[in-house]
Formats: C-alpha cells, sequence, structure tokens
C-alpha cells in the first residue's frame, strides 16, 4: 500500500508519521498552552553581586 | 549571480544580527544572563534557537546531497527528530532539566551532571570532552560556511574564514548567550522562509506532488541499475534490509544523529534558559513546525533533485552523476541551475544563517566548558565568570578557526567531512552523556560511580570503534594500519559500516546499571533537592 505515488510501504508510512508527530507537537503545545506556568535562589541573587563586584573593580 | 545585489542583502543581513546581538548586550548585565540567558527565553525564541542550532550548513547541503543519492527513506530522520529531537526532548527531557538546573543552581551542561552527582571531576571531565571534540565539530561547520561564502562572493577561502569567524565572535563574546539565541531567533526564521519557498517552487517546477513523486518512483530502475549493489531499492522506498546503504542510512544517518540530538551540550542548556515549564509547553509546537519544515524539505527536495536533472537537456543524469559525483554539489548544483535567480539569493542568506546559528551556540558552549566547567569549577580558578568564559570562548574559536584552516589542506576536496565530523560528535556524545543524564533526571538511586563509569565506557568504545572498525574514519585515521596493517580490524565484515554509537551507546547503557550496583548511593538530603517540584 502507498500514498502520494511513492513507491513503497515504508517511506509512505514515514511520510504520515512525519506529518502526524507533528501534529502532536501542535496539539501538545495548544492543549497545554497556560498550563505548569510555574524562583532566583539565594545563592544565585549574591552570586550575581559578587560577579557586579568583580566587574567594577576591574 | 548579482554579487552587486547579494551583497547589499548580506549587508543589510549582518547590520540585523548586529542589532540584535547589540541588544543582548545591554541586556546582559549578571552572569546568569551570561551562561543561560538569566532564565527567562520566550518560548519562541528558545525554540527556534534549539532547532536553528541543530541544523547547521551541513544539514542542508550535506544531508540535502546524501539524500539524493539515498532517496525518501532518510525522511525516518526527520521524523525522529520531531519525535524524539522536539516532543520527546521537550516534554520528558526539557522539563526535568529546567527544574533540575533550577533547583541545583546549573548553568552549563557539564554543571547540571557534576552538581547532580556531586562530582567536581564529573563537571570538569564532561567539559574536558567538550572542548577536546567539539572544535572539530565546529570547525567543520566553519569549513563549510567559509566555502560556501569564498565560492558565491568569489573571494579567497582563507579570508572568508577569517572575516566569518571574526563577526560570529564578536556578538557571542559580548551578547553571551542572549546574544546567541536573539540571534538564532532570526536567522532560524530565515532558514523557515527559505526551506518554505524551496519545497514550493520544487513541486511546482515538477508539475505538482503526486507528479513529482510518480516520476521519481518511475526512475527506480534507474537507481537499481546504478546503486542496485549496495542496496539501492529506488529514490521512494526504503534500502534493501541488511544492505550497506541500510547500514549507512539507519545506523549513521537515522540513529546517529536522531539519538545522538538528545545529549547535545549546546541543546540541553537551552531547556535551563526558560522561565517555567508552561514556556516549555509552548516551545513545542514551535519547534515541531519549525523542525518539519527545515528538516522535512531538505529531505524531500533532495530525491527529487533527480527527476529535475533526469529531465535536464544539459545533465540527462540523476543527481549524483550530474554533480560529479560530490554529493554536497547537489543543492547548490540544483539551486543555481532551477531556481530563479531572486532564490538563489534568498538561499544564501538561508544557508549563511544555518552557519552562524550553529556556530554561534558551538563557541558559546566551548567557551562555557572552558571557562566555568574546567577552569573555575574543576580546577578551582578565581575571577569573573563572565570574563573568564570570554576568554575561553576566545580561545577556543581561535583553535576552531586554526583547524578549518588545516582540514581542507589535509583532506583535498573531501567535503564529506562536513557531514562526518557533525555525526561523529553526535555520536560521541550520545555514548558518553545519555546514560547518566537520562538516569540523573529519572531514577532517584542512580549514584556517582554509575555516572561515571558509564560515561568512560561510552566514551572509549567510541573512540576504539572510531579508530580500529568504522572504516569510514578508521582508514582516514591511520592508526589501525600503522598497528595491525589493515583498514579496520572488521574489515570483510558488515561491521565496518556500523556507526560506532548503536556499539558504544548500548555498552554505556549496561555499564551504568551494573556500576549503579557498586558504591554508596547519594545522600537522602541531596536527592530530595534535586528532585523539588519534579513531577
Amino acid at each position: 500500500m502507498t500514498i502520494l505515488g511513492l513507491g513503497d510501504f515504508n517511506v509512505s508510512l514515514v511520510f504520515i508519521l512525519l506529518i502526524l508527530s507533528t501534529l502532536l507537537c501542535v496539539i501538545y503545545g495548544l492543549v497545554k498552552w497556560n498550563e505548569d506556568g510555574d524562583k532566583i535562589s539565594g545563592k544565585e541573587k549574591q552570586w550575581d553581586k559578587e560577579e557586579k563586584n568583580i566587574e567594577e573593580t576591574l | 549571480m548579482n554579487i552587486l545585489l547579494l551583497s547589499v542583502i548580506v549587508i543589510i543581513y549582518l547590520f540585523i544580527v548586529g542589532y540584535l546581538a547589540w541588544i543582548a548586550y545591554r541586556k546582559t548585565t549578571t552572569a546568569s544572563d551570561y551562561l543561560i540567558a538569566g532564565r527567562n527565553a520566550n518560548p519562541f525564541v528558545m525554540a527556534v534557537s534549539y532547532g536553528a542550532t541543530f541544523i547547521s550548513t551541513s544539514a542542508i547541503v550535506g544531508f540535502g546531497g546524501a539524500a539524493a543519492v539515498f532517496g525518501m527513506g532518510i525522511l525516518w530522520l526527520a521524523f525522529m527528530n520531531v519525535l524524539v529531537g522536539i516532543f520527546i526532548a521537550f516534554v520528558f527531557f526539557g522539563k526535568r532539566t529546567r527544574t533540575m538546573g533550577l533547583n541545583l543552581n546549573a548553568h552549563t551542561f557539564p554543571e547540571l551532571l557534576g552538581l547532580r552527582y556531586q562530582s567536581r571531576f564529573l563537571q570538569g571531565f564532561s567539559g574536558l570532552m567538550i572542548l577536546v571534540a567539539m572544535p572539530l565539530y565546529a570547525a567543520v561547520v566553519l569549513m563549510g560556511g567559509a566555502q560556501f561564502i569564498a565560492q558565491v562572493l568569489s573571494i579567497d577561502y582563507s579570508t572568508a574564514l577569517f572575516f566569518f569567524t571574526i563577526i560570529i565572535a564578536i556578538y557571542v563574546i559580548m551578547g553571551g548567550l542572549k546574544g546567541v539565541m536573539y540571534t538564532d531567533a532570526f536567522q532560524g526564521s530565515v532558514m523557515f522562509i527559505g526551506m518554505l519557498i524551496l519545497l514550493i517552487l520544487t513541486y511546482v517546477k515538477l508539475g505538482g506532488v503526486m507528479t513529482a513523486h510518480t516520476k521519481l518512483t518511475a526512475m527506480t530502475p534507474l537507481a537499481v541499475e546504478i546503486f542496485g549493489a549496495k542496496g539501492h531499492t529506488g529514490w521512494t522506498s526504503f534500502p534493501a534490509l541488511g544492505s550497506e546503504n541500510w547500514y549507512n542510512l539507519v545506523t549513521s544517518i537515522i540513529l546517529g544523529v536522531g539519538i545522538g540530538v538528545l545529549a547535545q551540550p549546546q541543546l540541553v542548556v537551552r531547556f535551563m534558559t526558560v522561565k517555567s515549564n508552561r514556556e516549555m509547553n509552548r516551545a513545542v509546537l514551535v519547534g515541531g513546525i519549525f523542525t518539519l519544515i527545515t528538516i522535512g524539505v531538505t529531505y524531500v527536495v533532495g530525491p527529487l533533485t533527480n527527476v529535475y536533472f533526469y529531465e535536464h537537456p544539459s545533465f540527462q543524469n540523476i543527481s549524483f552523476l550530474a554533480a560529479n559525483k560530490v554529493v554536497d554539489n547537489i543543492i547548490p548544483l540544483y539551486i543555481s541551475t532551477a531556481m530563479p535567480q531572486w532564490f538563489t539569493i534568498i538561499f544564501m542568506v538561508t544557508l549563511l544563517s544555518a552557519a552562524m546559528s550553529t556556530l554561534s551556540s558551538q563557541f558559546h558552549t566551548m567557551g562555557t566548558a572552558a571557562g566555568r566547567d574546567v577552569y573555575e569549577k574543576w580546577l578551582g580558578g578565581k575571577g569573573s565568570t563572565i570574563i573568564i568564559t570570554k576568554m575561553g570562548i576566545l580561545v577556543t574559536i581561535l583553535i576552531s578557526l586554526l583547524l578549518a584552516w588545516g582540514l581542507p589542506l589535509f583532506f583535498e576536496g573531501g567535503t564529506a567531512i562536513i557531514a562526518r565530523g557533525t555525526a561523529i560528535f553526535f555520536g560521541l556524545c550520545a555514548a558518553s552523556f545519555l546514560p547518566m543524564f537520562v538516569g540523573g533526571l529519572y531514577s532517584k538511586r542512580i549514584n556517582k560511580h554509575a555516572a561515571l563509569w558509564g560515561f568512560m565506557a561510552g566514551f572509549l568504545v567510541s573512540l576504539f570503534w572510531l579508530f580500529f572498525i568504522h572504516i569510514k574514519e578508521s582508514q582516514s585515521l591511520l592508526v589501525c594500519k600503522a598497528l595491525f596493517g589493515v583498514d579496520s580490524l572488521a574489515v570483510g565484515t558488515m561491521w565496518t559500516v556500523v556507526d560506532p554509537l548503536v556499539v558504544a551507546l548500548p555498552v554505556s547503557i549496561l555499564v551504568t546499571l551494573v556500576a549503579g550496583f557498586l558504591g554508596k548511593p547519594l545522600p537522602k538530603e541531596h536527592i530530595d533537592k534535586c528532585f523539588t517540584g519534579i513531577k
């Protein structure tokens, strides 16, 4: 069984899978668009402060 | 081609890149801005930057040419790139990487591994592996870009190489990862538009989708006549099971690159640049569409060039023979002879974007590996992280530049090294990093021993396979010939065409699992901290 004038089942199948996997990405992105919308740690803040001090000294 | 018009468009293009780099420079004030874009990247910018980094000139020209030889079976790689490289990578790896990276205050991929396993050595050695292997990958991408610029603008290769490197170096060193990602987003958009137009023009040129495919299928007897001995069954069907073409296509191209994408340091760091997992969800949508068009088009147009060249009165031959058996010349020859003048210029800018977006990320990753992972964290060097990283970027750019300048002298006319250099790096990263990366994200029992032993096993088996078994490399490297008098220890068997990844990754996984039973587990408090907020 082939589609779109292709030569064998294997390549016809991958054409379909390629479209389906892209649709999976699109649908997942749309469904989860506003989900999981969850904090710079104190250590990182301190690190950035030290960075600025070194930059200013130099 | 109108050189004046092309020059004007390239200058406008570089002006836009420069403007975006300047915005990034103004917004980069802290070390986390410089290393991970302040953990605040827009999902569109992150997804397009991820895709544009993954797709270099070699993916379009090198793999497009390979598609013209192998046929549409290579679309399995495009499918892997969308399903594994985007969906699985973002949903199952990306979210956990982002959360764990935040919990552990990690700023690079080696740092994430080092902190997860409480091992400075692991961070330093991972950084060192990137430092050893990545300059070769960067050099081959640099070569591809410089060769293409030299050809199009009719200038000397060394001059093109020098100016091309300087332009990218300036915006990477000044803007850090923000500079890389902002310019990537623009360059990725150019690539998306260029490839979409290429697909439409190709189908219009060949009489529509069905007609084009039917014509290509009708050329099957020609493919079998020319490549049949290697297992070719036509350009719209898959190679014969167990043939040389089948092993090359399945192990090196589909598995090597399709799985290798999961453990690329320059791609994994993108997951740590977004504010929350909501951004990751949105990036899946953008990344899926971007990958389908940029990669899918390359692998569809490549095989279809055979129809064009066969019907063209000046060629009347298949693509491989029309391009004088130089695979990397197939796509450029097709663009220059089949496409209208205006599109030739668009395609040139598309290729320039593909090269620059990949190189900028490579330079940044090598610089952070040298400065942050090796010098600052492993060797205990003191000083400003930003300045140390900038020095690291500068040194690794110089190494890549020297390699890109020297490699063509040793591999005469051998642009096939561009595709091989890419595949080698992808395979090496997957075999070395993937088991401990997946284990670190999903297992609370995996310990430092398992990570270290698995890493070393994957790395060493990959090197052994490259030097002594896989004939494409072992023949060029000459070590096997010098020691044993043969090009490969497996000469005469199919093992010579099996990619290192297919052997090294299972060995690495097995060693990681076995070594997990040795050594003591990591402290419970540390594990709890790692997995905070991970469902």
